[in-house]
């Protein structure tokens, strides 16, 4: 089996482009929206959201980074140790609408974790949930995607794998074996 | 590195420069956690811990206490003035018949120095020394160098002075190996009789002048005078032992610079430190009880999530 892109450069940035819009349409200026990142990768994709939108409306969007790592249900049984990252959300979600970003949702557990750690901080007037990677017919869990930028089938042996600038990639999505990763 | 490479927390002496990171890092994650409006997580909800105080303690217990139901582990504490050990039950007996009740994990403070050793090469669970008589107390030891990372920045290179009775503290034991695996200097201070025999050979230096350990330090940790643990009088009076060796405001003003000054509690107040300077803003004695919980979130948590 060998890594191959399924998403480049130019349109992953058209991508990114519309779930702008798609945000701007459900949400008009954010006055009562905030952006939330999962801890670590969906920051990315929240950061570039933050800053695409903050070109649009005239006051900054509220944005902060949400942790996981002590409410997931794998902390015994996982591959690897896992070590937690910093959550810092600086403003209320009491009664506003929570845009919960993550890059690849594929058993829908991360989310599950990020919603349970994500209620401890207030009572959201609703929750959406945007993903970068849609890995489709391989949820454990019944829980579904508001707004998605590319669906993907793919095997369970397989990885899907977002590069970021930011990251040192170079904006693209991998399908890579397991295998070469771990 | 992200696991702790060792099974149970008995003392800085056995753990590794990197776990001490990995502790702090950790520690970080739990101090936004406990500054939340909910100040839980679920993490530990299917581990049941057993606090086991053979002798007395308030904040240490507390301390635990608090992490461990912040983490929704299962608590049960034992002192041992309530319990069978007055009938004459032994250690290992107590330990065996807690833990047929299907316990994950024990936190033990025990007068005798190697108890939690002893118990970890004869019965099976994780064990955390939560202070040995006089050998180590490394949660404390943890938390003191967490709090000098935060307070100044980083812990390498920073000139610790540990104060007072040297003899008798298993935190000074512990901070030492802590500080010096760490990157500090380490000065030791304190009359010539509470200074334990050969202390050097660790890599510190002794002091005997309180002014020019102070001058040279850029953090005093303050000892307690353990009263009682002192079978006979290593110094003529508490008074004299002021004179000479407390901290007082008069002493920190003369300094042409700002020292940290720590303190592990419980404090004597007018013996090793004075309450103007136990109260002065150099003092993160507070901070250093905030971080406790945070510092045992961590060791129990990255523990617990230990694989063999």
């Amino acid at each position: 089996m060998k890594s191959r892109i399924i998403l480049d450069t130019k349109p992953f940035h058209i991508t990114v482009q519309r779930l702008c819009q798609q945000l701007i349409e459900n949400h008009n200026d954010f006055s009562n929206s905030c952006i939330i990142g999962i801890q670590p990768r969906g920051v990315y994709l929240a950061e570039r959201l933050v800053q695409e939108l903050n070109t649009y409306s005239k006051k900054s969007i509220e944005y902060g980074r949400l942790d996981n790592t002590f409410y997931r249900d794998d902390f015994r049984s996982a591959n690897k140790p896992l070590s937690p990252h910093p959550t810092d959300i600086d403003f209320l979600i009491e009664n506003k609408n929570v845009i919960l970003i993550d890059d690849v949702m594929f058993t829908g557990r991360t989310i599950r974790a990020a919603m349970d750690a994500l209620l401890d901080y207030g009572r959201p007037a609703k929750v959406e949930l945007m993903v970068l990677v849609e890995r489709r017919f391989s949820r454990e869990l019944p829980i579904q995607p508001d707004y998605v930028g590319l669906y993907v089938d793919s095997m369970e042996q397989e990885k899907v794998r977002v590069e970021w600038k930011e990251n040192g990639g170079e904006d693209k999505i991998w399908i890579v074996p397991k295998k070469a990763i771990e | 590195m992200s696991q702790l490479s060792v099974k149970h927390l008995l003392g800085i002496k056995y753990i590794t420069t990197d776990d001490i990171e990995l502790i702090f890092k950790t520690a970080d994650s739990f101090k936004e956690v406990i500054n939340r409006p909910i100040k839980k997580v679920p993490s530990l909800r299917d581990t049941t811990i057993v606090n086991l105080f053979f002798e007395n303690s308030t904040r240490t217990r507390i301390s635990f206490e608090l992490a461990q139901k912040r983490l929704s582990a299962d608590v049960i504490n034992f002192s041992a003035s309530a319990s069978s050990v007055s009938k004459g039950e032994t250690l290992i007996d107590t330990v065996n018949n807690i833990l047929a009740m299907k316990v994950d994990m024990v936190v033990m403070r025990h007068p005798a120095p190697g108890a939690p050793m002893f118990l970890a090469r004869h019965v099976d669970t994780q064990i955390i020394n939560a202070g040995d008589g006089t050998h180590e107390h490394p949660t404390q030891a943890l938390l003191d160098a967490y709090s000098i990372r935060e307070k100044t920045g980083g812990v390498k290179g920073k000139k610790v002075a540990i104060i007072g009775d040297i003899r008798h503290s298993r935190v000074a034991l512990s901070n030492i190996y802590c500080l010096k695996k760490l990157g500090a200097q380490v000065k030791l201070v304190g009359p010539p009789t509470l200074m334990p025999r050969d202390i050097e050979h660790l890599g510190v230096e002794i002091e005997y002048d309180i002014r020019k350990a102070l001058a040279w330090c850029d953090v005093a940790n303050v000892l307690r005078i353990q009263l009682e643990r002192q079978d006979i009088k290593y110094f003529p009076s508490l008074r004299e032992y002021a004179l000479y060796y407390g901290i007082n405001g008069n002493l920190l003003s003369e300094l042409k610079k700002e020292i940290v000054i720590m303190h592990p509690g419980p404090i004597n107040r007018g013996v090793e430190i004075s309450s103007d300077a136990a109260d002065s803003g150099h003092s993160i004695i507070l901070d250093q009880v905030e971080n406790g919980v945070a510092i045992r979130m961590a060791v129990m948590y990255l523990l617990s999530g230990r694989r063999n």
